[in-house]
């Protein structure tokens, strides 16, 4: 198991973002989580990648624990093997989070001279096969502020991907694009998932989930409603609020 | 030469050392000043009240009375709080930069609450220590910031140089003005004009150069 969460609590201010989350994810699989928005799907990502701390619960990450709660009390692993198990995560943002003022070659290499300590040679090697992969091996000395948001997006992917993460994050890497730059993201995901990168993926795109997911986690009000295959979820789910969102997103995404 | 039956020479010469004054209490200022207002920025940012509080009703009363009046108090103060204080252009050069230091500090403070939080969660995702993350994400996309408002501030110190005069400082204005009334022309203080003009033309271009440095790219 990559990632093995248990009971994991998350409150903001006296509200209950996430109630007991439990959730495993093997080496190689696809997840895919999906609800209504509100429902902790943010929160929960970002409690795996340390962007938030848990209130409880017990989260581990190739084998090393980052958060444990023994006797009601929530302890955090030292300073050092938060760091390792940063290195192991990578995720991608909605709103992409580059940084401007690197060009898109400096975003690549940046983190992985100054995290990794490689080379500029080998991280500059790293990086250009990244853009040759994203397609976008011309735009390398361009800044972000000059590319489209599914090209900015691709160049996100490309960052975590050069610092070799275990697992990779998406919170809703789609969202803040037009609808006909999707497609080109929807593809690298597919594509990542072809070479059996450990994913865990956030989205309303509810046809790629059903057809990149090993497995689909239905998440509602702060608690998994339901988990299964895409079969399982897409095709018969018998849970009343299931089928409630999902119907919702059909009509939402007909009209659009 | 004359004009008007003023000496414009004698005027012209007496100026231009007193440019000298002025050109060392702007520079004296942002040598001090800029760095210091960084120090306030990273004061008022900080999570204890203990230190942030402070800072703030420092910059408060700083801003919120007259630079003259403060040139007053650095030069008179201290004489008779301890019986001895500052030499008059040191009170001068505190004064200056207490005060500037209170407003850059606000710009720089303003300058690192406009970058967005994402940027802080990216970096720290992806390993970056929160040393590297200030410095190598967060401090040149303020810098880009801050430059506009910086530039302003620039603007005002050459012309609040001016003020040196109220304790005896003798700056452009104070000769220009001493030489009106001596010969009861508004000449004098006309040319005063065009030094503080040429001297804050240099101020623009130089600003208008650094920004464009920075045009590369957009936040
Ligand atoms: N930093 C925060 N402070 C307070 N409330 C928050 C914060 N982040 C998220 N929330 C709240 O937590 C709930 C879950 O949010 P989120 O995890 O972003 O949901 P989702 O991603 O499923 O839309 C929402 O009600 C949201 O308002
Ligand atoms: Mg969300």
């Amino acid at each position: 198991m990559l990632v093995k969460a248990y009971n994991i609590k998350k409150k903001f201010d006296d509200v209950n973002v996430l109630e007991n989350i439990s959730l495993e994810v093997k080496e190689g699989e696809v997840v895919s989580i999906i609800g209504p928005s509100g429902s902790g799907k943010s929160t929960l990502l970002r409690c795996l990648t340390q962007l938030e701390r848990v209130d409880s619960g017990k989260i581990e990450i190739d084998g090393k624990v980052m958060v444990d709660t023994k006797d009601g009390k929530t302890v955090y692993a030292d300073t050092n093997t938060l760091h390792e198990i940063q290195l192991k995560v990578g995720l991608v943002f909605q709103n992409f989070n580059l940084f401007p003022h690197y060009s898109v070659l400096k975003n690549i290499i940046d983190p992985q001279i100054v995290v990794l300590k490689r080379s500029k040679d080998e991280a500059t090697k790293i990086a250009m096969e990244l853009l040759y992969k994203m397609n976008l091996a011309d735009k390398s000395h361009a800044y972000p502020c000059e590319l489209s948001g599914g090209q900015q997006q691709r160049i996100a992917i490309a960052r975590a991907l050069a610092l070799n993460p275990k697992i990779l994050f998406f919170d809703e890497p789609t969202s803040a694009l037009d609808p006909e730059l999707t497609g080109e993201i929807l593809k690298v995901i597919k594509n990542l998932a072809k070479e059996k990168m450990t994913m865990v993926i956030v989205t309303h795109e509810m046809a790629f989930a059903k057809e990149v997911s090993d497995r689909v986690i239905f998440m509602d009000k702060g608690f998994i409603v339901e988990q299964g295959t895409p079969q399982e979820i897409f095709g018969n789910s018998v849970n009343q609020r299931t089928k409630e969102f999902l119907s919702q997103m059909n009509s939402y995404n007909q009209f659009y | 030469m004359k004009i008007d039956n003023i000496p414009i020479d004698l005027i012209l010469k007496n100026m231009f050392a007193a440019t000298g004054t002025v050109l060392k209490i702007f520079f004296l200022t942002i040598l001090f000043s800029v760095p210091l207002g960084f120090l306030v920025a990273l004061a008022r940012r900080s999570r204890f009240k203990i230190i942030s509080l402070p800072t703030r009703i420092y910059q408060l009363i700083f801003r919120g009375t007259p630079l003259m009046l403060q040139l007053f108090f650095f030069m008179y103060g201290p004489f008779y709080i301890f019986g001895k204080g500052f030499e008059r252009f040191t009170a001068c050069i505190v004064a200056f930069v207490i005060n500037y230091a209170a407003y850059f500090g606000e710009i720089f403070r303003g300058g690192i609450a406009a970058i967005p939080k994402g940027q802080y969660e990216a970096a720290k995702v992806l390993g970056y220590s929160r040393l590297q993350t200030f410095m190598r994400i967060i401090l040149p996309q303020v810098v880009k910031n801050v430059i506009p408002a910086t530039g302003n501030e620039f603007m005002t110190l050459v012309k609040d140089t001016a003020l040196a005069q109220v304790i005896s400082v003798s700056e452009i204005f104070d000769v220009a003005s001493k030489a009106g009334s001596k010969y009861f022309s508004a000449i004098p203080v006309m040319i005063a004009a065009l030094f503080y003009l040429v001297m804050n033309t240099a101020v623009e271009f130089a600003f208008k150069l650094i920004e464009k440095k920075f045009d590369y790219y957009k936040i």
